[in-house]
Protein backbone atom coordinates (compact mmCIF):
# COMPACT_ATOMS: atom_id res chain seq x y z
CA UNK A 1 0.00 0.00 0.00
CA UNK A 2 1.06 3.62 -0.49
CA UNK A 3 1.43 4.70 3.00
CA UNK A 4 3.89 1.63 3.57
CA UNK A 5 5.97 2.83 0.28
CA UNK A 6 6.20 6.21 1.48
CA UNK A 7 7.14 5.70 5.07
CA UNK A 8 9.84 2.82 4.58
CA UNK A 9 11.70 4.41 1.88
CA UNK A 10 15.70 4.47 3.14
CA UNK A 11 17.57 7.64 3.02
CA UNK A 12 19.51 7.08 0.18
CA UNK A 13 15.99 6.16 -2.20
CA UNK A 14 14.54 9.27 -0.31
CA UNK A 15 17.34 11.33 -1.05
CA UNK A 16 17.87 9.82 -4.87
CA UNK A 17 13.79 10.35 -5.50
CA UNK A 18 13.30 6.86 -6.50
CA UNK A 19 11.32 4.03 -5.35
CA UNK A 20 13.04 1.85 -2.43
CA UNK A 21 12.14 -1.79 -3.42
CA UNK A 22 12.34 -4.37 -0.54
CA UNK A 23 15.81 -5.57 -1.43
CA UNK A 24 17.60 -2.09 -1.83
CA UNK A 25 20.95 -2.64 -1.12
CA UNK A 26 21.22 0.54 0.77
CA UNK A 27 18.38 0.47 2.91
CA UNK A 28 19.38 -2.06 6.17
CA UNK A 29 22.27 0.80 6.36
CA UNK A 30 20.72 4.07 5.49
CA UNK A 31 17.56 4.28 7.83
CA UNK A 32 15.37 7.11 7.00
CA UNK A 33 15.92 8.89 9.72
CA UNK A 34 19.67 9.99 8.92
CA UNK A 35 19.40 11.53 5.72
CA UNK A 36 22.80 12.81 6.33
CA UNK A 37 24.29 10.18 6.75
CA UNK A 38 23.56 9.31 3.40
CA UNK A 39 24.14 12.39 1.96
CA UNK A 40 27.80 12.43 3.12
CA UNK A 41 28.41 8.95 1.65
CA UNK A 42 27.30 10.71 -1.21
CA UNK A 43 28.77 13.39 -2.16
CA UNK A 44 31.70 11.23 -1.05
CA UNK A 45 31.63 8.53 -2.95
CA UNK A 46 28.60 8.32 -4.98
CA UNK A 47 25.69 6.24 -4.59
CA UNK A 48 26.41 4.35 -6.95
CA UNK A 49 30.17 3.17 -5.88
CA UNK A 50 28.62 2.86 -2.40
CA UNK A 51 26.14 0.66 -4.11
CA UNK A 52 28.87 -1.49 -5.81
CA UNK A 53 30.99 -1.84 -2.55
CA UNK A 54 28.45 -2.83 -0.25
CA UNK A 55 27.23 -5.23 -3.11
CA UNK A 56 30.17 -6.94 -3.59
CA UNK A 57 30.59 -7.63 -0.12
CA UNK A 58 28.83 -10.70 1.92
CA UNK A 59 26.20 -9.61 3.80
CA UNK A 60 27.24 -9.69 7.57
CA UNK A 61 30.18 -7.88 6.53
CA UNK A 62 28.61 -4.75 4.93
CA UNK A 63 27.20 -2.88 8.38
CA UNK A 64 30.92 -2.36 9.38
CA UNK A 65 31.86 -1.24 5.95
CA UNK A 66 28.97 1.20 5.57
CA UNK A 67 30.12 2.53 8.94
CA UNK A 68 33.67 2.69 8.03
CA UNK A 69 32.87 4.39 4.50
CA UNK A 70 30.86 7.13 6.01
CA UNK A 71 33.60 8.20 9.07
CA UNK A 72 35.91 8.04 6.06
CA UNK A 73 33.74 10.48 4.14
CA UNK A 74 33.15 12.77 7.45
CA UNK A 75 36.71 13.21 7.89
CA UNK A 76 37.19 13.55 4.32
CA UNK A 77 34.34 16.74 4.64
CA UNK A 78 36.40 18.05 7.83
CA UNK A 79 39.22 17.87 6.28
CA UNK A 80 39.14 18.43 2.28
CA UNK A 81 43.14 18.27 2.03
CA UNK A 82 44.06 15.30 3.96
CA UNK A 83 40.88 13.50 4.76
CA UNK A 84 40.96 10.79 7.57
CA UNK A 85 44.94 10.51 6.13
CA UNK A 86 45.62 13.65 8.24
CA UNK A 87 44.33 11.44 10.90
CA UNK A 88 46.98 8.31 10.49
CA UNK A 89 49.66 11.08 10.31
CA UNK A 90 49.21 12.35 13.37
CA UNK A 91 49.11 9.01 15.02
CA UNK A 92 52.17 8.17 13.54
CA UNK A 93 53.65 10.95 15.25
CA UNK A 94 51.89 10.69 18.34
CA UNK A 95 53.84 6.98 18.32
CA UNK A 96 56.97 8.13 17.83
CA UNK A 97 56.94 10.76 20.34
CA UNK A 98 55.82 8.20 22.94
CA UNK A 99 58.18 5.44 22.20
CA UNK A 100 60.60 8.16 22.35
CA UNK A 101 59.69 9.23 25.96
CA UNK A 102 59.01 5.73 27.01
CA UNK A 103 62.85 4.93 25.67
CA UNK A 104 64.25 7.64 27.64
CA UNK A 105 62.46 6.88 31.16
CA UNK A 106 63.34 3.14 30.53
CA UNK A 107 66.87 4.10 30.34
CA UNK A 108 66.71 6.10 33.81
CA UNK A 109 64.74 3.52 35.37
CA UNK A 110 68.20 1.35 34.14
CA UNK A 111 70.72 3.61 35.24
CA UNK A 112 68.83 3.74 38.88
CA UNK A 113 69.03 0.11 38.75
CA UNK A 114 72.14 -0.43 37.74
CA UNK A 115 73.77 2.39 40.27
CA UNK A 116 70.98 0.91 43.07
CA UNK A 117 72.51 -2.51 42.19
CA UNK A 118 76.24 -1.86 42.58
CA UNK A 119 75.38 -0.17 45.73
CA UNK A 120 73.45 -2.69 47.07
CA UNK A 121 75.59 -5.76 45.99
CA UNK A 122 79.02 -4.29 47.91
CA UNK A 123 76.84 -3.31 51.00
CA UNK A 124 75.61 -7.14 50.92
CA UNK A 125 79.62 -7.88 50.63
CA UNK A 126 80.32 -5.58 53.86
CA UNK A 127 77.41 -7.58 55.34
CA UNK A 128 78.43 -10.46 54.48
CA UNK A 129 81.71 -10.03 55.77
CA UNK A 130 80.53 -8.55 59.13
CA UNK A 131 77.88 -11.90 59.84
CA UNK A 132 81.16 -14.22 59.38
CA UNK A 133 83.30 -12.39 61.59
CA UNK A 134 80.62 -12.74 64.19
CA UNK A 135 80.19 -16.54 63.23
CA UNK A 136 83.73 -16.94 63.92
CA UNK A 137 83.40 -15.59 67.26
CA UNK B 1 51.44 23.14 -25.33
CA UNK B 2 49.61 21.58 -28.40
CA UNK B 3 49.68 17.59 -29.39
CA UNK B 4 50.98 16.79 -25.83
CA UNK B 5 49.07 13.34 -25.21
CA UNK B 6 46.21 12.76 -22.75
CA UNK B 7 46.90 12.80 -18.93
CA UNK B 8 46.06 9.08 -17.11
CA UNK B 9 42.32 10.41 -16.30
CA UNK B 10 40.95 11.60 -20.05
CA UNK B 11 43.10 8.31 -21.83
CA UNK B 12 41.10 6.52 -19.12
CA UNK B 13 37.77 8.09 -19.57
CA UNK B 14 38.46 8.22 -23.44
CA UNK B 15 37.58 11.75 -23.49
CA UNK B 16 40.26 15.11 -24.86
CA UNK B 17 42.65 16.14 -22.44
CA UNK B 18 41.95 19.88 -22.69
CA UNK B 19 44.87 22.34 -21.25
CA UNK B 20 43.36 23.60 -18.53
CA UNK B 21 42.53 19.67 -17.71
CA UNK B 22 41.96 19.26 -14.08
CA UNK B 23 43.66 16.10 -13.57
CA UNK B 24 46.51 16.32 -16.00
CA UNK B 25 48.89 17.99 -13.32
CA UNK B 26 48.17 15.24 -10.57
CA UNK B 27 47.80 12.09 -13.09
CA UNK B 28 50.24 12.00 -15.82
CA UNK B 29 50.36 9.26 -18.32
CA UNK B 30 52.84 6.78 -17.45
CA UNK B 31 50.86 6.13 -14.15
CA UNK B 32 47.70 4.83 -15.38
CA UNK B 33 46.65 2.95 -12.02
CA UNK B 34 47.01 6.12 -9.71
CA UNK B 35 43.94 7.54 -11.29
CA UNK B 36 42.50 4.07 -12.24
CA UNK B 37 42.14 3.31 -8.17
CA UNK B 38 40.98 6.81 -7.16
CA UNK B 39 38.32 6.32 -10.16
CA UNK B 40 37.45 2.69 -8.74
CA UNK B 41 36.80 4.23 -5.02
CA UNK B 42 35.91 7.54 -5.65
CA UNK B 43 34.47 8.10 -9.24
CA UNK B 44 36.03 10.49 -11.67
CA UNK B 45 33.53 13.24 -11.54
CA UNK B 46 33.79 13.58 -7.36
CA UNK B 47 37.44 13.59 -7.21
CA UNK B 48 36.97 16.58 -10.12
CA UNK B 49 34.52 18.62 -7.59
CA UNK B 50 36.50 17.66 -4.71
CA UNK B 51 39.88 19.31 -6.63
CA UNK B 52 37.71 22.15 -7.74
CA UNK B 53 36.81 23.04 -4.29
CA UNK B 54 40.50 23.38 -3.57
CA UNK B 55 42.59 25.92 -3.94
CA UNK B 56 45.53 25.06 -6.30
CA UNK B 57 48.48 24.92 -4.30
CA UNK B 58 46.80 21.75 -1.72
CA UNK B 59 45.12 19.45 -4.67
CA UNK B 60 48.77 17.70 -4.71
CA UNK B 61 48.20 16.60 -1.77
CA UNK B 62 44.60 15.82 -2.00
CA UNK B 63 45.25 13.75 -4.88
CA UNK B 64 48.02 11.80 -2.57
CA UNK B 65 45.84 11.52 0.64
CA UNK B 66 42.88 10.25 -2.09
CA UNK B 67 44.84 7.48 -3.62
CA UNK B 68 46.13 6.88 0.09
CA UNK B 69 42.98 6.14 0.90
CA UNK B 70 41.57 4.65 -2.28
CA UNK B 71 44.52 1.97 -2.10
CA UNK B 72 43.45 1.24 1.35
CA UNK B 73 39.82 0.79 0.45
CA UNK B 74 40.84 -1.84 -2.23
CA UNK B 75 43.51 -3.39 0.01
CA UNK B 76 40.62 -3.47 2.64
CA UNK B 77 37.22 -3.30 1.19
CA UNK B 78 35.50 -3.51 4.58
CA UNK B 79 37.37 -1.02 6.96
CA UNK B 80 39.53 1.37 4.34
CA UNK B 81 41.57 3.45 6.41
CA UNK B 82 40.20 2.60 9.78
CA UNK B 83 41.64 -0.78 10.05
CA UNK B 84 45.08 1.31 10.38
CA UNK B 85 43.73 4.14 12.40
CA UNK B 86 42.21 1.90 14.66
CA UNK B 87 45.29 -0.53 14.88
CA UNK B 88 47.27 2.88 15.03
CA UNK B 89 45.02 4.33 17.94
CA UNK B 90 45.37 0.85 19.99
CA UNK B 91 49.31 1.46 19.58
CA UNK B 92 49.59 5.05 21.23
CA UNK B 93 46.97 3.70 24.36
CA UNK B 94 49.24 0.64 24.76
CA UNK B 95 52.15 3.08 24.47
CA UNK B 96 51.18 5.74 26.55
CA UNK B 97 50.14 2.83 29.61
CA UNK B 98 53.16 1.67 29.55
CA UNK B 99 54.94 5.36 29.67
CA UNK B 100 52.41 5.75 32.74
CA UNK B 101 54.06 2.47 34.46
CA UNK B 102 57.30 2.87 33.64
CA UNK B 103 57.04 6.51 35.16
CA UNK B 104 55.39 5.52 38.36
CA UNK B 105 58.23 3.09 38.50
CA UNK B 106 60.49 6.21 38.51
CA UNK B 107 58.73 7.42 41.73
CA UNK B 108 58.68 4.07 43.35
CA UNK B 109 62.44 3.80 43.09
CA UNK B 110 62.81 7.19 44.25
CA UNK B 111 60.98 7.49 47.44
CA UNK B 112 62.43 4.18 48.47
CA UNK B 113 65.54 5.69 47.95
CA UNK B 114 64.93 8.62 49.96
CA UNK B 115 66.60 8.85 53.19
CA UNK B 116 65.04 7.61 56.58
CA UNK B 117 65.96 10.74 57.86
CA UNK B 118 65.85 13.79 56.66
CA UNK B 119 69.49 14.82 56.07
CA UNK B 120 70.30 18.63 54.49
CA UNK B 121 69.64 18.22 50.63
CA UNK B 122 72.86 19.51 48.19
CA UNK B 123 72.35 19.70 44.73
CA UNK B 124 73.56 16.27 42.90
CA UNK B 125 73.52 16.30 39.45
CA UNK B 126 75.04 13.49 39.27
CA UNK B 127 72.69 10.54 39.99
CA UNK B 128 75.59 8.08 41.20
CA UNK B 129 77.47 10.10 43.92
CA UNK B 130 73.75 10.70 45.27
CA UNK B 131 73.15 7.07 46.00
CA UNK B 132 76.77 6.70 47.07
CA UNK B 133 76.26 9.42 49.50
CA UNK B 134 73.65 6.86 52.35
CA UNK B 135 76.24 4.99 54.19
CA UNK B 136 75.74 1.19 55.56
CA UNK B 137 73.53 2.59 58.68
CA UNK B 138 71.05 4.51 56.80
CA UNK B 139 70.50 1.42 54.74
CA UNK B 140 70.16 -0.68 57.59
CA UNK B 141 67.44 1.40 59.13
CA UNK B 142 65.24 2.07 55.98
CA UNK B 143 61.67 0.24 56.44
CA UNK B 144 59.14 0.46 54.39
CA UNK B 145 57.10 2.65 57.06
CA UNK B 146 59.69 5.41 56.98
CA UNK B 147 58.56 6.83 53.74
CA UNK B 148 56.76 9.62 56.28
CA UNK B 149 54.13 12.19 54.64
CA UNK B 150 57.47 14.98 55.55
CA UNK B 151 59.70 12.30 53.03
CA UNK B 152 57.07 11.87 50.11
CA UNK B 153 56.44 16.26 49.89
CA UNK B 154 59.85 16.88 50.69
CA UNK B 155 60.75 14.33 47.21
CA UNK B 156 58.10 16.21 45.10
CA UNK B 157 59.22 19.77 46.36
CA UNK B 158 62.63 19.39 45.32
CA UNK B 159 64.60 18.41 42.10
CA UNK B 160 64.73 15.03 40.41
CA UNK B 161 67.47 13.02 40.34
CA UNK B 162 67.75 14.13 37.18
CA UNK B 163 67.32 17.45 37.62
CA UNK B 164 63.80 17.75 35.64
CA UNK B 165 60.23 17.31 37.15
CA UNK B 166 59.36 13.73 36.57
CA UNK B 167 55.88 13.90 37.36
CA UNK B 168 54.22 16.04 34.09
Amino acid sequence: DYLSMNSSRCAACKYLRKRCPSECIFSPYFPPNNPQRFACVHRIYGASNIGRMLQQLPVYLRAEAADCLYYEAQCRIENPVYGCVGMISTLHQQIFSAQEQLAKVQAEIALINNAYTQQESSQFQQLDGLLSNLNNF
Amino acid sequence: MGGNSPCASCKLLRRRCAKDCIFAPYFPSDDPHKFAIVHKVFGASNVSKMLQELPVHQRADAVSSLVYEANARVRDPVYGCVGAISYLQNQVSQLQMQLAVAQAEILCIQMQQEPAMPTPQTDVPDEKSFLLQHNLPQYLNYTSSTTSSNVISDSFKRETLFGHDMVS
